[in-house]
């Protein structure tokens, strides 16, 4: 029931409160574009999930003195809607496919696998804000299950072995990174 | 001519390393200074051979299968350098016939006629593969709004996302609606697990379905035009954005379309957020105008009362992908394929069990034995085939006993399932049926708006006791509580989510009752796969006292010394199954 997804990030809300600080002048040109369009609730709240990798309550207060949207109907959609979060997530995000094709194949081994790896349960993120493990509905590569999905890479035909070296790779690529 | 190489670049292809090939055939060309064009299409329908990649030079086409990273310098060598064909990585040509002709010559492609033969973002080659050619013959003739619908009805189409019901009647209530503003949308919130018929056309030939939507758009005088589509493709919405904005610069998009004066259409492309019941009109309604997507009460239809209350007409991605080939050649050009009551094609995702996991595109009509061991190849490592799930979440089991059946709108829905948007699941004798319908009910009960009690609460009270089942707590009486719950929910609920959300658990006990009773009365899970049923013991003639199973097991339940037979103690045993997985004498036997 979509009734459960408020409780679980009502309570974190209000955990993560206070520690971060969001500069709102980044929503100001999405504002300005959408402002006067019909149905822009949806698109809105996209555009600052995708400034901020979630949205801050600040964003919807900002969204209601400027653009004129009714806190509740914004809260409303954003936690009836499986895409928005109202806490900010790990750099990456894995999403591992939980669809029919992919169940079948046993998924939940994947999952399992990777919470292992990670140390995390599903929904969490790591405690350097790396990674962001989530269980999500078909993401449509069914003939490669079981597949997951980081960033906008997909990898398919996951065995235990495999889906963790995916990480070790993008944990070595990171620290490449941070070194230069 | 020159020699084109062209890599399939859809979603499951790149998952597959195909942009890799790309990149690597680009550097070798440009290394060896070669002759050749590099080209990109989309997914042919051939999952189980990604990447794919073909190669057209004088001698005619030939499509290759399996190319990893590794395969490409010898294909480049054999096939661009010295002319020469690996045969056996062919997998279909004109020249001679590759391993994998049987998977094409079974199927009847009028959807995804152009899918893997355009690059879905050059409308130039769209339209040497008559593209626009319907919208361009409409204007030019022209055909009145009124026989264009006839012609869709004529041709039998009818709603390819599940509902069946038929597309020309639909237009025609659109039509006799008077508004000055009417909406046309495009369904594209292709939310069933283990589909994925509407990605693959979008992907690989969106001016097919902006073709579509622009003649319906003619036909029922809408002048604005929406696609929904899931924010979970980004491929397909960013192919989308490009074919729109070709379009409009060709002129098919915008004011006084193709000269016509007063035949306006602009198409939006919106992203879903992620709700599965966004698929059903009036809540995808509610969601394009930024509310929860909640469906209302109908009447008033969308054809009388939909998006800001003017009259709207939703249709799926596979059937506006029909539209233009069904003006282009004629109502009996599309009805002449399938029954009497189930007309044209239909596109299938084969996923599961199967040897050839893909797209199809298959006459209705067709038994589901031959699109599952004809063009499927049959079941993978050929275990012995048990079910196939058609209709996702709404849907139902198809058992064994039963695949001879056509398929077809009617007879698909007299066995409990539905023919859905297309998904084909299938199922081996390793899948639990009550693990199935468990998997199918969280998913209807996580994706319940809560709008209706029976479905809100309905569902997860069914889920409780399928969980219970599946754990081995399973107790007399909850198989009637499920039939009595399913019975409720079914009358009690508004759309067709909550409508249709028992099915899976109905067939299931309909044609695996027995697999319910196994666990409920002997504890036991035939299918050997719910866990907390199994029990995990050593065949003391096969272990050779290695100790891996020892050494491997989490809570230390293994013992035995080195070189003698190893004993587990059930007490503490989790079924974690890491033993069996890991002896390698087939020493560990489950039951």
């Amino acid at each position: 029931m979509r009734i459960n997804r408020i409780q679980n990030q009502t309570i974190e809300l209000v955990e993560n409160n206070e520690s971060t600080e969001i500069d709102l002048s980044l929503m100001d040109s999405l504002i300005t574009k959408l402002k006067s369009k019909h149905g822009n609730l949806i698109p809105l709240l996209q555009g600052v999930q995708s400034i901020y990798g979630f949205i801050p309550k600040e964003a919807f207060t900002k969204l209601n003195t400027e653009v004129g949207l009714e806190l509740s109907s914004m809260y409303g959609v954003a936690t009836f809607y499986s895409q928005f979060r109202l806490n900010p997530v790990g750099k990456h995000i894995i999403k591992v496919c939980h669809g029919t094709a992919c169940h079948v194949q046993d998924a939940s081994k994947i999952t399992t696998a990777l919470m292992d790896t990670l140390k995390i349960n599903d929904g969490e993120t790591t405690e350097d804000n790396m990674f962001t493990l989530e269980s999500v509905a078909c993401l449509g590569c069914c003939s490669l299950a079981p597949v997951m999905m980081i960033g906008d890479e997909t990898y398919g035909k996951l065995t235990n072995k495999s889906s963790s070296k995916v990480l070790k790779n993008i944990k070595i690529q990171e620290s490449k990174a941070n070194k230069k | 001519m020159k020699k084109q190489i062209i890599v399939g670049l859809g979603s499951c292809g790149i998952a597959a390393g195909a942009s890799k090939v790309y990149d690597k055939i680009n550097d070798i060309i440009i290394a060896e200074n070669l002759d050749v064009e590099l080209k990109q299409t989309s997914c042919i329908g051939m999952c189980y051979k990604e990447p794919l990649v073909e190669i057209i030079d004088n001698n005619g086409r030939f499509l290759y299968g399996d190319i990893s990273v590794d395969k490409v310098m010898d294909l480049m060598d054999s096939h661009i350098q010295n002319h020469e064909p690996i045969k056996e990585l062919v997998v279909d040509s004109d020249m001679f016939d590759g391993s994998e002709k049987a998977y094409f010559d079974g199927q009847v492609k009028i959807a995804l006629r152009n899918c893997g033969y355009i690059d879905p973002e050059c409308i130039e080659e769209a339209e040497e593969h008559k593209a626009y050619k319907a919208l361009k013959m409409i204007v030019a003739k022209p055909i009145t709004c009124d026989e264009v619908i006839q012609t869709i009805i004529d041709s039998g189409l009818r709603g390819r996302g599940g509902g069946g019901f038929p597309t020309g009647l639909k237009w025609r209530f659109a039509r006799n609606n008077m508004s000055k503003q009417k909406y046309i949308i495009c369904n594209a919130d292709e939310g069933d697990p283990g589909a994925f018929m509407d990605r693959s056309l979008l992907e690989g030939d969106p001016h097919a379905i902006i073709e579509g939507m622009i003649i319906g758009a003619h036909a029922i005088c809408a002048t604005s035009g929406i696609i929904y589509c899931r924010a979970e493709y980004p491929l397909a919405i960013k192919r989308l954005n490009i074919a729109l904005e070709q379009a409009r610069n060709r002129g098919y998009l915008g004011r006084d379309i193709l000269g016509v004066k007063g035949f306006n259409l602009d198409i939006q492309v919106k992203e879903g957020a992620g709700a599965f019941v966004c698929g059903e009109e009036t809540a995808l309604i509610a969601s394009v105008e930024g509310k929860r997507g909640m469906p209302r009460k109908r009447p008033p239809f969308p054809a009388e009362s939909g998006l800001w209350k003017s009259p709207t007409n939703i249709n799926n991605v596979e059937t506006l992908a029909n539209i233009p080939y069904i003006i282009l050649n004629g109502a009996d050009a599309y009805n002449k394929y399938g029954t009497d009551k189930s007309k044209g094609t239909k596109v299938f995702a084969l996923t599961g069990k199967i040897k050839h996991g893909g797209l199809v595109e298959v006459p209705m009509g067709i038994s589901i034995r031959e699109v599952i061991f004809g063009l499927g190849g049959g079941i993978q490592d050929d275990k012995k085939f048990k079910a196939v799930q058609l209709g996702g979440p709404s849907g139902g089991c198809i058992p064994e006993h039963l695949i001879d059946i056509p398929i077809d709108y009617e007879s698909v829905n007299s066995t409990g399932a539905i023919m859905g948007s297309g998904g084909m699941v299938v199922m081996d004798e390793s899948t639990c049926m009550v693990d199935m319908a468990r998997f199918f009910l969280a998913f209807t009960q996580d994706e319940s708006c809560g709008k209706c009690t029976f479905c809100r609460i309905g569902t997860k009270r069914m889920l409780e006791i399928l969980t219970r089942i599946t754990e081995g707590k399973g107790k007399e009486g909850d198989i009637e509580q499920l039939e009595e719950l399913s019975e409720q929910i079914q009358d009690a609920s508004l759309c067709g989510l909550g409508q249709t959300a028992p099915n899976p658990v109905l067939t299931t006990l309909k044609y695996f009752r027995h697999e319910y009773e196994a666990h409920i009365n002997d504890h036991k899970c035939p299918a050997k796969n719910c866990k907390a049923l199994l029990t995990y013991e050593i065949i003391p003639d096969m272990c050779t006292g290695c100790t891996v199973c020892a050494i491997k097991c989490p809570t230390n339940t293994i013992t035995g010394e080195k070189k003698e037979v190893h004993f587990i103690e059930q007490e503490g045993c989790i079924q974690c199954g890491e033993c069996y997985s890991r002896c390698n004498f087939d020493a560990i036997k489950i039951y």
